[in-house]
């Protein structure tokens, strides 16, 4: 059942038009982790949209993996901030409606 | 229509060479690409008007065509075609149309009625739809419990699961239930952003839900049992003797569940109020005197 959300890196490559060493680069700077099962290598389906942004910042921005590793770190921190920020502001609610 | 100045939008200039083109749109792109504006959805639509200028002036003929006919570039095929097939049909003597440059935009507007021109189709880039936000209000019971609702967006049914213990001003992303995908591009996402309002008598941080408790003075002194309000109904609560004013007591299990984590709870916090009687007997006031004259030996 568990291999049913996996997609083969194979048919992604040839869906996005990617070179299968554009993927493994990915994998290896951890931005994508691939699963090796039987030797195939796989991609999970809920990793999919954020290759498809890989693709898109590589393609659309010329961003480089480095800078595309960088885009990602900064973009989790933000939305950390953004909950954060929510939280407090839940927070100060609770204050000022006293 | 309006008229959109694409020099403008990528600030260049009229003569700038196709170098600085490209130059000034990767520039703006990077800046409101909507994968780095998550959620913004100024930023996207900047993003849209300055990738629809970048296509049109990268490209040399699309330019010539926007450059000579403004706003309706788009149509200059059609209105070749029609003035040679005018020609072909009417030839004046002289061979040149018999309009005017003024009178294009008119001539488009009877003939095409500003509908879109196959010829602005075939956009190299996939580009992802456009995202939804709305935004759900319930109030805090609402989301003790997960409940299902039926949503209606652009005429589409979709039916969402609320998980109890839902935050405040949290945002859900429903995959694909945005604008749809261009060139075979991802449909967009719909966002949804939960405004929980509370008519409570509890106030809610994270899992744990707050509230004051009146307590008379004689349990708060002798201790006992006292009933207090939760959720899901009364819950018979302890009281150690010498309890003092304002002290806190902690239900656990009995705060809000926690987010996607079923049968899992907060604690509810309970601070305690004691209440000092009035309108005492002279029986009472008798005891009290006696007792005041025992505290002060």
């Amino acid at each position: 059942m568990k291999e049913k959300n996996l997609i083969p890196t194979q048919i992604l490559c040839l869906h996005y038009d990617i070179e299968i060493s554009f993927v493994d680069a990915l994998n290896t700077m951890g931005i994508i982790h691939i699963e090796i099962i039987e030797q195939n290598q796989f991609i999970h389906r809920d990793q999919i949209s954020d290759l498809e942004k890989v693709i898109r910042l590589h393609n659309e921005l010329n961003v480089n993996l480095e800078g595309i590793d960088i885009v990602f770190n900064l973009l989790e921190k933000q939305q950390a901030l953004r909950n954060e920020l929510n939280s407090l502001k839940n927070k100060l609610r609770l204050y000022e409606n006293d | 229509m309006e008229f959109v100045d694409y020099y403008r939008v990528l600030d260049v200039s009229k003569t700038a060479t196709e170098t600085e083109i490209k130059t000034a749109y990767r520039k703006l792109a990077r800046k409101y690409h909507p994968d780095l504006n998550p959620g913004n959805n100024e930023a996207e639509a900047k993003f849209k008007e300055i990738n629809e200028a970048n296509e049109v002036l990268s490209d040399a003929e699309n330019r010539k065509k926007y450059d000579k006919y403004g706003k309706d570039w788009k149509h200059g095929e059609e209105y070749e075609k029609a003035r040679q097939q005018q020609q072909r049909y009417s030839p004046n003597q002289s061979g040149q149309p018999d309009f005017s440059n003024e009178e294009y935009s008119d001539f488009f507007e009877s003939m095409f009625g500003g509908g879109k021109s196959p010829h602005n189709q075939g956009r190299s880039t996939k580009f992802k739809g456009q995202d939804y936000n709305a935004e759900l209000n319930l109030e805090l019971k609402d989301v003790y419990t997960t409940q299902t609702q039926i949503l209606t967006v652009n005429s589409e049914k979709i039916r969402l699961t609320i998980p109890a213990g839902v935050e405040n001003g949290q945002v859900i992303k429903i995959k694909g239930k945005g604008g749809l995908g261009s060139n075979g591009g991802p449909d967009g996402d719909l966002f949804i952003k939960f405004n929980i309002s509370n008519h409570t008598q509890f106030k809610r941080e994270g899992n744990d839900l707050y509230q004051h408790v009146d307590m008379d003075l004689y349990i708060a002194i002798l201790g006992g049992e006292i009933t207090v309000d939760s959720f899901n109904g009364k819950v018979k609560v302890q009281i150690k003797p010498e309890t003092k004013n304002e002290s806190k007591g902690k239900l656990k299990g009995k705060g809000f569940p926690i987010y996607k984590k079923e049968g899992e709870f907060g604690d509810m916090i309970i601070t305690y109020h004691i209440k000092t009687p009035t309108n005492l007997s002279e029986k009472e006031i008798e005891l009290f005197k006696e007792l005041q004259k025992i505290s002060a030996k």
